[in-house]
């Protein structure tokens, strides 16, 4: 941040027109993600709300009356699209205000997944991060149009953060081909990571017989221990199995590994690993590099 | 006709046998609730016997809180949580004592007024440190998840009940049948009441491991009240509710195996459908024997 916040004012000096003057433009991102690529184009030109903020989850959202006046007060409204925020229209409705709204995700090429069940558009387009540099230059693009004269400072500031995606991006396909290619692939209870395999090649297999909330049954147990031996996958991130004596049994049983957490559609909270989308991208390479690494 | 029967023997087979020798948890799930078995259903007929078959359920629930503090302080540790859940039972069991010996209150009243107490000071407890839902565990328990120290814990826990019952039995036997003799011809009385409930919370930590504190009372207690249905001595209702624990244990993890339902309250019901047949079916006051007694013996 700090870093952030020196550039930024070095940037003011170098380009004319002290940026402090100016009273900061109001943004609204949808949730974490998106509100940490729009601060890190904004820079200290822009105020990012963030209305789903870190380690809460935007599929099951409930907005209250506070956030459509949050909306109300924006001039901007940034948001993922392809479905993620299917709460986003009746809110600005409701907000009775008219800001420009903003899809990040315009642009890429989107494929479909199967989400609870059913075969939809998949909307966790982050997990690529060359999507994620899609969505840097469109949240510029919206904010040179609603502020022309920060215009520089936009540019400058997506051209590092580009540099920066861009880094990210080869570190991560580093860190995947140093993972034998036999052993790049997973169990996980996660839907959101499809993106992610498809652009960096690894197999992502859904567990059979594991449900949300539910207590595990003797069946379900089963069945993952015969999956992972049978198809010799060596890591599984089971984050629906809470009971760390279950993972450990499974883990000890099938001659996987446990791996820890994967961050999929939300920061974490700021001192934590996954503060931005940077180090969350990163905390998530290094827990695959931990579990498929022999 | 033999091929026939052949292929039947070997669906059996592979109906009840084949999920343990497949999978090293089943068997230890098995091994596990049978140690709870031999350790916690004698127990139960005692319980049954002296008309204390709800004070389990009350040393449940002082236990809980024990547990709860030792998950807290040491996460899911085996030996924090035993050690807390031991605690809490006893100090229960002792402070219920001491109040019914100096005051007017009868012993189920004190039992009562403890473990409530003991209850919602391990919620508060458990609330001032935030996360509950991991309690979740320490209620349910996993026996789908039993590692080395746990199966050890369990067998420790039977076989130092079973020496306990065996010099116990006679003081407990004579408080089952005549209190009040007992305490004319000797003052071992109390000893034995607060070795027995020593021994009723001991096996409710061990079986909280397994099959959470709430569903261990379970498999204490259900297949005691079978076990009369089928035998009017002491020994021999000890025998069968051990037995009829260990098919309980069995049945209910080939069950949650086959069928995909949740693994402790699984053995429970397999416990309680066992029960229904035994209201049923028992050769000593069963349903059916005493209402067709002569015809159906004929028949």
């Amino acid at each position: 941040m700090l870093r952030l916040l020196t550039f930024c004012s070095l940037m003011g000096l170098f380009l004319g027109p002290p940026v402090y003057a100016a009273e900061p433009i109001p943004v609204v991102a949808s949730f974490s993600i998106v509100g940490d690529i729009v601060s890190h184009i904004g820079g200290n030109r822009v105020s990012v709300d963030t209305l789903v903020g870190p380690e809460e989850d935007a599929h099951v959202f409930d907005p209250a009356p506070r956030d459509a006046a949050r909306i109300a007060a924006a001039k901007l409204v940034v948001i993922n699209g392809l479905g993620f925020e299917g709460w986003m229209d009746r809110l600005i409705k409701a907000s009775g205000g008219a800001p420009q709204l903003t899809i990040a995700s315009m642009g890429i090429s989107s494929h479909h997944a199967l989400i609870d069940g059913n075969e939809r558009i998949d909307p966790h387009a982050w997990q690529d991060v060359s999507n994620v540099r899609i969505y840097a230059r469109n949240i510029a693009d919206a904010l040179i149009a609603i502020d022309p004269e920060g215009g520089g400072i936009y540019r400058a500031n997506l051209s590092s953060f580009d540099d920066e995606l861009a880094s990210l991006d080869h570190e991560i396909r580093a860190a995947i081909s140093a993972i034998p290619t036999e052993r790049r692939k997973i169990v996980t209870t996660h839907d959101a990571f499809g993106y992610f395999a498809l652009a960096y090649g690894i197999e992502m297999l859904a567990p059979q017989g594991i449900s949300t909330e539910a207590e595990a049954s003797a069946k379900d147990i089963a069945r993952i221990i015969r999956q992972v031996k049978s198809e010799k996958i060596p890591a599984v991130f089971l984050e629906n199995v809470s009971d760390p004596r279950l993972a450990e049994r499974i883990a000890a049983e099938s001659g996987a590994r446990i791996g820890g957490k994967l961050y999929s559609d939300a920061l974490s909270k700021e001192n934590a690993p996954a503060g931005t989308y940077i180090a969350m991208m990163k905390a998530n390479i290094r827990e695959l590099t931990k579990a498929l690494m022999p | 006709m033999r091929a026939g029967g052949v292929t039947n023997l070997a669906s059996l087979f592979d109906l009840l046998i084949t999920p343990f020798t497949d999978f090293a948890f089943m068997r230890r799930a098995l091994v596990g609730s049978i140690a709870l078995s031999i350790g916690a259903c004698p127990i139960g007929v005692f319980l049954m016997l002296r008309r204390m078959s709800l004070v389990g359920d009350a040393m449940a629930h002082a236990i809980l809180p024990g547990a709860a503090l030792g998950y807290l302080y040491a996460g899911l540790s085996l030996g924090f949580m035993t050690a807390g859940g031991l605690i809490a039972g006893l100090v229960v069991a002792l402070l219920a004592g001491l109040v019914t010996r100096v005051t007017v209150l009868k012993e189920d009243a004190a039992l009562a007024s403890f473990y409530l107490i003991s209850l919602a000071s391990g919620v508060v407890l458990v609330s001032l440190r935030g996360s509950n839902v991991d309690l979740l565990h320490v209620l349910f328990g996993s026996v789908l998840a039993l590692d080395d120290n746990t199966l050890v814990l369990l067998a420790a826990s039977a076989s130092v009940s079973l020496l306990a019952l065996a010099v116990l039995f006679r003081p407990l036997v004579l408080e089952c049948v005549d209190p009040l003799f007992l305490r004319t011809v000797s003052k071992s009385g109390s000893l034995a009441h607060f070795g027995f409930l020593a021994l009723v919370v001991l096996n409710l930590v061990a079986g909280f491991h397994a099959l959470g504190t709430l569903l261990s009372v379970g498999l204490m207690m259900v297949p005691a009240f079978a076990s009369r249905f089928w035998s009017s001595t002491l020994d021999g209702m000890i025998v069968i509710a051990t037995l009829i624990g260990i098919l309980s244990s069995g049945l209910g993890i080939v069950i949650s195996y086959h069928a995909g339902t949740p693994t402790g309250p699984t053995i429970i019901l397999s416990a309680g459908a066992l029960y229904l047949l035994s209201i049923l079916f028992g050769q000593r006051n069963g349903l059916i024997l005493r209402l067709w007694p002569r015809k159906h013996l004929a028949a």
